[in-house]
């Protein structure tokens, strides 16, 4: 199991390496190859010609790529400091970029964000796990019943619709209807209830979803197994139903449950960007939907970096979790 | 939650387990059918089988693929469960005694409760009838425990001694193996290591060397022929191989189209068949212990469909002699159960006498 | 049943005669490498077949039996080309075929057709049976007398299936007959050598007897050459003239039928002999039966010396540091074993054990 685990962090630490090579390849080598000078992207629309010249200086776009990237990297673990224009700023570790415009790192922004969407997502992962594996393993038991063919309409139909479409309904509903829930975002430093309150529904939104297609991966999944040789084996020792279920099944069923959910969580981390929109979270989503818009490279450049970290480390803790599950995965 | 193994779809109306006493022999088998209502029509698995067996005694039932040999096995452990045939739970129907307790009239958490302790199973495939995810000893531990109120470590000990029993080197070691980490012959022995954890009484091995090599089937024949005389379990083989039964078994059942068609000693079935199905197996088998050569004599034709059997005998299609008795009654008629010796009985409509001749001039020379 | 005349079989003029050898394998190789980690690093090697010494001679059926890991597939893959050996020789009526590509082995692919085990497998279930039976001739630009589908339907009806079927699916059949259908295909181009591999083990006992019979029939009609693999040892002993024992890559014992039945040499052999049930419940009781400990071993690492050794009971020192060659101790009866049975020890000169077998 050791083994397996050194492994795989090393995979890993090879993994965010390639990421930041292509990102910085991204980001810095293929605007300069096909001719677009990177500095133009950074100061945005008001392009002085000083101004310019002052960020290429900072950016170090003169020197070789090697030095970039060198300097790229540096930023990201030791941090860095931009000199050139007349004035020097310092960007710490971990430096994902510098606004010039605002005048401010971006891991900082970034940082205040993140726990707005790693809560969503969590949280959310909370719900859909619970509801959409309990609500596939009685689909499977019961299959053809009238509970399994309800269970597989309402989960095409989460599938189906679109999340602005179930997030305004349940805000129209639950907030403007009935009032239960006001439906705003309260930081969890000032209420917990009135955070709670202003989860609740992005929560349920974005589980909605998710538990449908969870639903149906483990009605799927379960099928199989209990058409399985060691079931079969499980019964005739005699044992109970709930733990033939329980027990044996069920954690065959895991597998395929958790490597989708290593995609979906790392995923999540990058920005729900429609919950969020919605529901007026002001998560990582909400960031770089205005990023986009107002061609703010540096902030983009911070949450691709943030997103193929997370999706890296989900897949990690995924493949941890195999390892625990299936003892044959650790020999290979 | 209902119990997927429960026998809802005992077929009503047909009274069972009132109107005969309880049997004498271990385990006895009453007319027992096992049917699967599916989209194409009602697959007739089992279609009235009996047959009885004592304690310390082995009964081989042989079949080819289809003929229900498995579903036999399944319906008396109470195991025929939903999912094979589609979603319709099986109708099963007949008496299944057990050491004087009816099954199939019974509540299912007391056949659950004498599955794995009073009757335990061997499956065909180790491989996959161990969980991949849990180590031999956890598996066994829980077979006992499941039937005996005992702490980890004393089913643990339980465990490491029947390893041992069943001749798994290191068994202290290898309790904490997992399946994958075992060869295909040490699968199986710890498979019946499992099955033999609570002493039962009746032991059903269901095709318990076919997924292993020759050496190895010899290995694990031994160890099922010492651990009958250890234990006087009774024992159920199924194969699809004589020389599997002709090792083991005291007792033979020959089965053909869901049905049995000959039944009886060893000796009887092997050297005085009396069915052209009998006849046709000894003769499609190739022989290790004879310079053939002459060609095989095959039973020509393919085994009938479960959802339409042949009506009359199900073997006429396929049997040369279908017109020896007159009238085209092979083709209408189903043909009984016959004693035609103490204690061997067939299932044909041709005279014993016929049977004998045939047997005695042409078939017999040619085996 | 009556096989029609194969029209144009006695025209090859190149053939063997009968007796003569149609396939030469020497020293065959293959050893499949594990690789580990990112930069699939070999770590070691399965050695599936590892020095293989054997002819199969024209009109003969040479049948191959062993147990699971003896590499006796791995060897039908590598004289059918199907895999390329990693050191050795294969040779087809004297021509060099053991690199060929795929090019050069096209015209090769007529003579040396392959059967599988698996019927349900290894028949496309989107093509018809015609389609299947006649790819054969588009893939070698082959026009048979009277037209593709004429000759497809008299393929199947020499297999003993009916030619109306043509346009059926192969999951209209049943296992039997599906294995006929491969048959047939194998049949299409009038190939010289045919490689079976376990050709009844999926089948049903009544099954697997007409097609041991169709198999036979075909033989003495078509004066076809079998490399039958299989691990039924009685399946073997019915259709086999010549029989080689594989173990863990190697071949132990290769001799005529009669002689490895009735008297094998090899202890491997008589205790795989011994241990097949026979169906006689009379003669179990005077059987003796020898019991092996243990299971194969790990052809990843084989045992140094003769690879039997740690499961035999005849072993000596000697057995544990020499490999003993295969050697013909009796006329056509090879052996490889320092202490084989039904004849007295073999002393090696010093060395030996390297050497060619003097077959």
């Amino acid at each position: 199991m050791l083994a397996y685990l050194i492994r795989r962090l090393f995979a890993v630490a090879v993994m965010l390496v390639v990421i930041m090579l292509v990102v910085f390849g991204i980001f810095f080598l293929i605007p300069q190859w096909t001719g677009v000078d990177p500095a133009t992207m950074y100061v945005g629309k008001q392009s002085d010609a000083a101004a310019l010249e002052g960020i290429r200086q900072k950016l170090q776009l003169g020197d070789p790529i090697y030095v970039q990237l060198a300097e790229f990297f540096k930023g990201i673990f030791v941090g860095r400091t931009y000199s050139g224009g007349g004035d020097v700023t310092h960007c710490p570790a971990p430096c994902f970029g510098y606004s010039f415009r605002n005048e401010q790192a971006i891991w900082p922004v970034l940082a205040d964000r993140l726990p707005v969407t790693l809560a969503l997502a969590l949280g959310a992962a909370v719900l859909w796990l619970i509801g959409g594996v309990a609500a596939g393993v009685l689909s499977a038991l019961k299959r053809g019943s009238v509970w399994d063919r309800t269970a597989m309409i309402v989960a095409l139909s989460g599938v189906s619709l679109p999340i602005y479409f179930t997030g305004l309904l349940s805000l129209a509903v639950f907030s403007f209807g009935l009032g239960w829930l006001d439906g705003q975002f309260v930081p969890l430093e000032e209420s917990f209830t009135g955070w709670l309150g202003g989860m609740l529904l992005p929560w349920l939104t974005l589980a909605f979803l998710y538990a449908a297609m969870y639903a149906r991966i483990t009605r799927a999944t379960m099928l199989e197994i209990m058409g399985e040789d060691y079931i079969r084996t499980a019964r005739a020792k005699g044992l109970r139903e709930p733990v033939v279920i329980g027990k044996h099944a069920m954690r065959s069923a895991m597998t395929p449950v958790l490597t989708l959910l290593g995609i979906d969580l790392g995923a999540l981390v990058g920005g729900a960007i429609l919950t969020e929109t919605t529901f007026s979270l002001p998560g990582l989503g909400q960031a770089v939907l205005k990023a986009i818009s107002e061609r703010d490279l540096p902030v983009i450049l911070g949450v691709t970096l943030i997103t193929a970290t997370a999706v890296v480390v989900a897949n990690l803790v995924v493949d941890i979790l195999y390892g625990v599950i299936d003892p044959r995965v650790r020999l290979g | 939650m209902t119990d997927p193994l429960s026998r809802t779809g005992a077929t009503v109306g047909e009274p069972v387990a009132t109107t005969s006493a309880p049997p004498t022999a271990f385990l006895e088998v009453r007319d027992l059918r096992v049917h699967f209502p599916t989209d194409d029509g009602l697959v007739k698995s089992v279609d009235g089988l009996s047959f009885q067996l004592e304690k310390g005694k082995t009964l081989g039932i042989v079949g080819e693929s289809g003929s229900g040999k498995s579903v036999t096995s399944l319906g008396i452990l109470g195991l025929h469960t939903t999912g094979q045939y589609g979603r319709q739970k099986a109708r099963i129907s007949g008496e299944i005694w057990l050491d004087g307790e009816e099954l199939l009239s019974a509540d299912p958490d007391r056949v659950r409760k004498l599955r794995g302790r009073e009757m335990a199973m061997i499956f065909q495939d180790p491989l996959s009838a161990l969980h991949p995810y849990f180590t031999i000893g956890k598996q066994i531990v829980e077979a006992y425990r499941v039937h005996h109120d005992v702490d980890k470590k004393t089913a643990r000990k339980r465990a490491i001694e029947m390893l041992d029993r069943v001749g798994i080197p290191q068994p202290d070691k290898r309790v904490d193996s997992y399946p994958h980490e075992f060869s295909g012959g040490m699968r199986q022995r710890a498979m019946i290591a499992m099955a033999l954890v609570n002493n039962p009484e009746l032991l059903i091995a269901d095709e318990p060397t076919t997924a292993l090599d020759v050496t190895v089937q010899a290995q694990i024949l031994d160890l099922i022929r010492d651990l009958q005389k250890e234990f006087g379990s009774a024992v159920i083989i199924i194969t699809h191989d004589l020389g599997v039964v002709a090792e083991l078994a005291d007792d033979i059942l020959v089965m053909y189209g869901g049905r049995c068609v000959e039944r009886g000693s060893a000796e009887k079935v092997f050297y005085e068949p009396r069915h052209p199905y009998t006849w046709g197996l000894l003769g499609s088998m190739p022989r290790i212990d004879k310079e053939q050569t002459d060609r095989l004599i095959p039973v020509e034709g393919a085994p009938p469909s479960l959802i339409n059997i042949p009506s009359g005998c199900a073997f006429n299609p396929r049997c040369p002699y279908a017109d020896v008795p007159k009238g085209g009654i092979t083709r209408t008629e189903r043909p009984e159960l016959r004693e035609v010796a103490g204690g061997h009985f067939s299932a044909c409509h041709m005279s014993p006498e016929d049977r004998q001749r045939i047997w005695t001039e042409q078939i017999a020379p040619k085996l | 049943m009556t096989i029609p005349e194969q029209a144009g079989a006695a025209e090859t003029s190149a053939d063997p005669a009968p007796g003569e050898s149609l396939l030469k394998v020497t020293g065959l190789i293959k050893h499949f490498p594990i690789t580990k980690g990112l930069l699939k690093r070999q770590v070691g090697a399965v050695k599936a077949v590892d020095g293989l010494d054997f002819d199969v001679r024209s009109g003969e059926t040479l049948g191959v039996v062993g147990e699971s890991g003896c590499g006796k597939s791995t060897m039908g893959r590598l004289i059918t080309r199907l895999l390329e050996p990693s050191g050795g020789k294969v040779e087809f009526e004297g021509r060099d075929i053991t690199h060929l590509g795929t090019g050069a082995m096209r015209p090769m692919r007529r003579d040396v057709q392959m059967i599988f085990q698996d019927p349900y497998s290894s028949l496309n279930p989107r093509h018809t049976v015609g389609a299947i039976v006649s790819a054969p001739f588009k893939l070698q630009g082959v026009r048979p007398e009277g037209g593709v589908k004429k000759e497809v339907q008299r393929l199947l009806e020499v297999v003993g299936l009916n030619p109306e079927h043509y346009n059926r699916y192969p999951h209209e059949f049943s296992g039997g007959q599906r294995q006929r259908i491969g048959i047939a295909r194998a049949l299409a181009l009038k190939p010289k050598l045919v490689v079976a591999d376990e050709p009844v083990s999926a089948l049903d006992v009544s099954i697997q007897a007409q097609v041991v019979n169709l198999l036979d029939d075909l033989q003495a009609e078509l004066g076809l050459t079998y490399v039958i693999i299989a691990h039924d040892l009685s399946v073997i002993r019915h259709v086999s003239d010549r029989i080689a024992v594989m173990y863990l890559g190697k071949i132990v014992e290769l001799t005529d039928r009669k002689s490895l039945y009735e008297t094998p040499m090899h202890p491997y052999t008589k205790a795989l002999l011994s241990a097949v049930p026979v169906p006689d419940p009379r003669r179990k009781k005077e059987r003796e039966r020898i019991l092996l400990q243990g299971d194969v071993p790990s052809p990843i690492s084989p045992p140094a010396g003769c690879r039997f050794h740690t499961r035999c009971w005849k072993a000596t020192e000697v057995c544990k540091t020499k490999e003993p060659p295969l050697l013909a101790l009796r006329t056509g009866h090879q052996v490889a074993c320092h202490h084989p049975e039904n004849a007295s020890d073999i002393r090696l000169p010093s060395g030996s054990a390297d050497q060619a077998p003097g077959a």
